[in-house]
């Protein structure tokens, strides 16, 4: 398993159309995606490959996320999810 | 004659009857099913999800067809929710687990999410769960085999009255003889609402209670740019709307004429109509007016629904997008005007809670406090000055000391840039807000420093009456037509002038077509004006002679009561 640390930098957040993005990236790897949220000591975990439970962490600009994957092509994916958040989910 | 205000959810006028849509509530028992129905009630549920499928491919050609790809989007959102598995896989999961029905799995599945999103503090995301509810409601329907109540009942022009509207049906109104909507739910920024203005159907939305009080055939009068809801009017109102509605729809077609032609008076003085500008979203549209430049673009959007500051590379990137769209017109950033209650929110040091933020920590005097703030957004205008004609405005300047000190930061952010290398025009001008009295009455000294004044009319209204408008008991007593501040702006564009500078006004002063011949009569330089009233206010601009203004406004100066004043301006 590996994990990774980033940084919601879209303007809303981690709202409908990002989030769609994030799942849509996942969605193309085998392995299984989880993202969790640290929100006033509360730890909420969902799975990432779906929008809703994206979508309720209600992932705010400049909040954290761990994003962990496992499976067979992680290594692949984490490399997705990094160019996904470093292009800025494709924002104007 | 019942009057209910709601949400402002798309603007318009419609006037009918109106057609309720009984609340659906549709009751979902449990029924516990035998062990050997289970793959049965799991293949129901498969196929439901097929038809539902099926059906958003069908409203994705309509929305392809008469919105554009734009809000096909939203398609996608669905048809991701469709796909999500908290609805392929737990609901089966809970068919097995609980020996329940489909509907009753499903229900509770939509629950669980349901609850998270209404516990969201931000708006944005908890409108969101409508588009749950949407493609649940779609499935449901599926299940039960009912078929979906639709609008082509509505056999005469009718104002939809329901407790909620789904964006789904939205898009069937126009098509179906509806004039406007009415729901109890919703908010501002819920796709409903962003439907509804892009179909150009009136809506007001967030009446709590409406769908109850309405019955099916009552008159109303729906009244999407002030939100509100007129039940059984007064014949006297619908024929007050009725001329407001065909003034307007005439009026739409001769304002469309209007884009781009210059904004001078009939008698031939030129004056420059701006555009304020909120947030870069709006920049599009308000291209299509073809203005004479951004004469306030207001920051604040920047710093909202965040947990940081902005960066200096995302608000260059934000300065540099408008400056260039608006080259070789000006455009005129306002440093954030923001409160200090926003400070916690940024991860900053603040006050808690203020007992009257208005005369509180804002503004300059925040940004002053925290000039690592100022400094960033002054570096970031000065970098997008690479892309177009940028100037400065600093919001609530009430001593000189306060604009010695942004000038010096000011300086500063140059000092650093050009050591930086980037290549920055000779002068970028600095402007000041006058929206203090304190400012207004000092303005000569203000002015050895200030490059140009912007007059923001609704802080200097209040400040100068002493006015606090959101306090009901008080509201009625701001009033822009006040002697004192009539007199305070002409104080305030002659001392400029003697100074041989330049004045904007960019409060909502300039998009009230009553007040446009006061301001005009003043002989301000610049009118910035919202998107939504330009071409209105450029109409009224260029049928208005200046000489006629200016002598109004001198009658009018020597008048001692606002009513006065209104009677000049009226009869011009």
């Amino acid at each position: 398993m590996i994990e990774k640390e980033f940084k919601v930098t879209t303007k809303l957040g981690l709202h409908a159309r990002p989030a769609s993005l994030f799942v849509q990236t996942g969605s193309r790897h085998l392995c299984k995606v989880t993202v969790t949220k640290h929100h006033n000591g509360e730890e909420m975990v969902v799975n990432g490959k779906s929008v809703m439970g994206l979508m309720m962490l209600a992932a705010a600009h400049g909040e954290t996320l761990k994003v962990a994957l496992e499976g067979p092509d992680e290594d692949e994916a984490m490399r997705a999810f990094e160019k996904l958040f470093a292009r800025k989910f494709d924002e104007d | 004659m019942i009057v209910i205000k709601g949400v402002p959810a798309s603007p318009g006028i419609a006037i009918g009857r109106a057609y309720v849509l009984e609340n659906e509530e549709i009751v979902i028992s449990r029924v516990d099913i035998p062990k050997q129905q289970i793959r049965v009630e799991v293949k129901r549920f498969k196929l439901a999800l097929e038809a539902t499928h099926r059906d958003l491919d069908a409203t994705e050609t309509k929305v392809l067809k008469m919105l554009g790809k734009e809000h096909a989007r939203l398609i996608d959102t669905h048809r991701l929710i469709l796909r999500d598995p908290l609805i392929t896989k737990d609901v089966p999961k809970r068919i097995q687990d609980e020996k329940v029905n489909a509907e009753f799995a499903l229900s509770e599945a939509l629950e669980v999410v349901n609850q998270a999103f209404e516990k969201m503090h931000d708006e944005f995301f908890r409108e969101r769960r409508h588009d749950l509810f949407d493609v649940g409601k779609r499935l449901l329907s599926h299940l039960l085999k009912t078929e979906k109540k639709t609008l082509s009942d509505v056999k005469r022009p009718s104002i939809l009255v329901s407790r909620n509207l789904l964006p789904s049906d939205t898009l069937n109104l126009k098509e179906n003889n509806i004039l406007g909507f009415v729901t109890d739910l919703g908010g501002k920024t819920s796709h409903t609402a962003i439907l509804a203005q892009s179909m150009e159907i009136p809506a007001v939305v967030g009446l709590s209670d409406a769908s109850h009080r309405i019955k099916a055939g009552d008159e109303v009068i729906l009244d999407g740019d002030q939100g509100l809801v007129i039940i059984h009017p007064s014949p006297e109102a619908v024929v007050k709307y009725e001329k407001v509605r065909e003034r307007s729809i005439q009026e739409e077609e001769v304002l469309e004429k209007l884009r781009g032609v210059p904004a001078s008076t009939a008698d031939g003085k030129r004056f420059k109509m701006a555009v304020n500008l909120d947030t870069l979203e709006e920049l599009k549209t308000t291209l299509l007016l073809k203005p004479d430049g951004v004469g306030l673009f207001r920051t604040e959007y920047l710093f909202l629904n965040r947990t940081t500051a902005p960066s200096e590379e995302e608000q260059t990137e934000a300065y540099s997008k408008v400056a260039e769209a608006m080259s070789p017109h000006p455009l005129v950033i306002r440093t954030a005007d923001i409160g200090g209650d926003r400070l916690s929110q940024l991860g900053l040091e603040g006050p808690k809670n203020e007992a009257n933020p208005f005369m509180g920590l804002r503004g300059i005097r925040l940004f002053l406090r925290h000039s690592e703030l100022l400094k960033t957004q002054f570096r970031a205008i000065l970098r997008a000055t690479l892309q177009g004609r940028v100037s400065v405005l600093l919001p609530m300047v009430s001593s000189l000391r306060e604009l010695q000190s942004a000038r010096r930061i000011f300086f500063q952010a140059q000092q650093e840039l050009l050591a930086e290398g980037v290549p920055l025009p000779k002068k970028t001008p600095v402007g000041i807000m006058v929206e203090i009295p304190s400012a207004a009455i000092l303005l000569d000294h203000f002015l050895e420093e200030a490059d140009y004044v912007s007059i923001g009319t609704n802080d200097l209204i209040q400040y100068t009456l002493a006015v606090d408008r959101i306090n009901e008991e008080v509201a009625h007593l701001y009033d822009p037509y006040h002697p004192a501040v009539l007199r305070l702006l002409h104080g305030i564009v002659e001392t400029t002038h003697k100074h041989g500078k330049k004045v904007t006004v960019c409060g909502e002063m300039t998009s009230d077509p009553k007040a446009v011949p006061l301001l005009i009569g003043l002989g301000v330089d610049v009118l910035s004006v919202t998107p939504r009233m330009y071409l209105r206010v450029k109409q009224i601009l260029r049928s208005l002679r200046f000489s006629d203004a200016q002598a109004m406004v001198a009658k009018a100066l020597k008048q001692s009561d606002s009513s006065e004043i209104r009677k000049l301006v009226g009869e011009l």
